[in-house]
This record gives structure tokens, sequence and C-alpha cells, in this order.
């Protein structure tokens, strides 16, 4: 159990994936101007990474590992990923309308991004066992909503802040997540 | 061969991937706290998207337009592959040191947008110079980030001292929060930049 928590513990803010490992910052700049949208992003990336990471340790185990085709690993993880998240696309348009007003969108944005691509990949590299590779996609993707909802958050009031005007907007953006950044390297040593 | 050094300069500093389009900034940021590491990356990414825009122009014909971006993107992911396993095979310590920066070269926007703008519209050697200079764009990017990120982190430039021992070296330039912070300034100065040739430019005007 202990080790399940620290593999959670750790996905989540010691090894987190934008502000540790530079890992979706397209996203996490795109999206983080907004809160609402933030939150709705975080969520839709966590639910991804986690039914592709299900998806991909599948597909490994029971046909790239046995077969020997493991040098395939790259392509096959992105032409399923992808497609698997227009697949999913589709489902949720038809089924849950709703659902898709909200969500939709991200959905399209996130189909060959490196953060749902580098989860399983990582999963896989590191040998974790089908437990232990959901246990880390559900961290590494609620690490990544932390993020983005802290920084949206910040940007939010970093709008009525006086910015000097070459730094306005992007610039700016990226010192902030530097001291973000600083901040989550004090969890460093938790572990 | 006029139009062809436009396209190939473009890439170089109006339309640089890194710093005026902001695309790509994952690996810039993540594999840049050494030289050799920035260089390997930034030639890996030359080779990926100079072929791939061959490939993609060789094949525009062919392709139906509506399954194009499966297409790309197999494409792409095929000549990754094939850079992994050679430098898997002959420089194991790089594809170490790279890790899985490597096998996300796949997902860089950079390399579908310049498929899908320049090379699916374009015949085969023009396709090839956009590809080229975007590549070396990247890599300058590339570079100049490493350089500084090596050069105040640890002193020294591809592993040569150059401020001597006595230097005391500002750690957080190769953690992460200094390529975060290093690039913001960048950009900044990028745009202080041009923002200055441009009133320069208005002056002129009137005078």
């Amino acid at each position: 159990m202990a080790e399940y928590f620290t593999l959670f513990i750790g996905s989540v803010v010691v090894n987190n994936f934008v502000l540790t490992k530079f890992l979706g910052l397209c996203i996490f700049f795109g999206v983080s101007k907004n809160l609402n949208a933030s939150v709705g992003m975080g969520m839709a990336v966590t639910s991804v990474i986690t039914l592709s990471s299900i998806l991909a340790w599948i597909v490994y185990h029971f046909v790239l590992f046995p077969f020997g085709l493991t040098f395939l690993t790259t392509i096959v993880f992105v032409v399923l990923i992808a497609s698997f998240v227009q697949l999913l696309e589709l489902i949720i348009k038809k089924q849950a309308p709703a659902l898709y007003n909200m969500w939709g969108i991200y959905l399209v944005l996130i189909a060959t991004n490196c953060i749902v691509l580098s989860v399983p990949l990582l999963s896989v590299e590191s040998d974790y066992d089908f437990v232990k590779s959901i246990v880390f996609a559900v961290g590494s993707g609620l690490g990544f909503a932390l993020a983005l909802i802290l920084m949206a958050s910040l940007r939010e009031k970093l709008a009525y802040a006086n910015v000097p005007k070459p730094l306005e907007g992007t610039g700016i953006a990226f010192i902030l997540a530097g001291m973000l950044s600083l901040a989550f390297l004090g969890f460093s040593g938790m572990l | 061969m006029k139009e062809l050094w436009k396209i190939f300069y473009k890439g170089l500093f109006d339309e640089n991937p890194i710093f005026i389009l902001a695309l790509s900034l994952c690996p810039a940021l993540a594999v840049t706290t050494n030289v050799i590491n920035a260089l390997t990356m930034g030639l890996t990414v030359l080779f990926v998207i100079s072929t791939n825009n061959v490939v993609v122009s060789l094949t525009r014909h062919l392709v139906n337009p509506k399954v194009r971006v499966p297409v790309y993107i197999t494409s792409i992911a095929t000549i990754v592959t094939v850079v992994q396993l050679v430098l898997q095979a002959y420089f194991p310590v790089l594809y170490k040191a790279l890790g899985i920066y490597l096998a996300l070269v796949v997902v860089f926007a950079i390399i579908l947008a310049r498929a899908e703008v320049f090379a699916s519209k374009n015949k085969l050697i023009p396709s090839f110079f956009d590809g080229f200079g975007m590549g070396v764009g990247f890599t300058i990017a590339m570079l100049v980030i490493a350089v500084i990120r090596e050069l105040l982190g640890n002193g020294t430039i591809m592993g040569y001292s150059v401020f001597g021992a006595a230097y005391n070296p500002a750690l957080i330039m190769v953690l992460p929060p200094g390529a975060f912070i290093l690039i913001g300034y960048m950009i900044g100065a990028i745009r202080l930049y041009n923002q200055r040739k441009e009133e320069k430019r208005l002056k002129g005007s009137e005078s």
C-alpha cells in the first residue's frame, strides 16, 4: 500500500510533469489564462491519460512484448492514443452532448500532446505493473491539473499587476512558472 | 537560388520555431542543461523535420486530404524510431541522457506544422530547404539557451571549464526553475528589441 502511495505523491508533486519535466507546456501556457477553462482541461487530461495508459499497458504487454515488437513502441503508442482520443470524442459527442459542450474542445487539443504520450511511455520504461501504471497515470494527471489551476489563479491576479511592457503575456508567464517550479523543488527531498 | 535561400533563411530568425513561434518548448527547456545534449536534440530535430518534409512533399498527390494528419504522424513516428535505434546503437550515453524527450520528438508541433503548412503544398526541393531552415533555427535556439545555462549553472561549455575553479556556479540555472525564468527573460528581450526597431522605423518615416 505504502508503495502505491509513494508513487502517487511522487507523480503529483515531487516529479510534477509540468514544473519539473517540462511536459505539456503548450496546454499549460495556452489554457492557464482562465480558471474555469483550466479546471476543465485538468479533468480532461487526467481522464485521457488514465484511459490511454490502461490501453497502452494492455497493448504493450499482450501484443508488443510477446511478439518481440518493442522497437515499434513509439509508433504504436502515438497512433493508438491519437485514434483513441478521436474515438472518445465521437462517443462523448453522441452519448453525452452536455459533457461534450463542456470538455469537447479540450479533447481535440490533447490528441497528440506530449504529456499524454509520455505517461504511457514512462510507465512502460519503468516496468510498472497494471495497478502501478494506473496509479502513476492518475497521479500525473492530477499533478498537471494542480499546476494548471495554480497557474491560472496566479495569472488572474497578474491581470491587475503593473508588468514591464516587453514582458507582458508570455514572458511574465514563464517567469511565474519558474517561481512555481522553484516552490515545487521544495518537495524534492520529501520521498 | 535566391528563393531557396529565402525559404531557408526565414527559419533562422524571422520564424524561429522557439523564440518567435514559441513552438516545441518542452525539449528546449528539458535537454538544454548542457551543450552536448542540446546539440544532439537539435540535430535530431533537424534530420526529422527535413526528412519528413521530403516524404510529405513526395507523397502529397497520393494522400487523401481527409487522412493527411494520421499519415503525417505515422511518417514522423517512423523517422523518429529510426533515429532512436541509431542513437541507441552508436551513442548509448546520449540516448540515455535524452531519455523520454527523444521519443517525444514525434509530437513536436513544429514538425507537424511544417508538413501541413509548407511541404503538403510545395515541390520537393523547396520543402527540403524549408525543413532544413527550421531545423537549423531550432538548433541555434537550443544552443543559445544551452550555452547560457551550462555556463552560468556549471561554469563550463561542452565540459571545458571557462571561469576556472574559483567560480561558484549558480546551480539554479541547470535546475528546472532556471530554464523557465531564462526563457521568460529571453522572450522579453526579443520583444524589446523588436519594439525598439519598430519605433526607429516609425521615427525614420516621420522625418
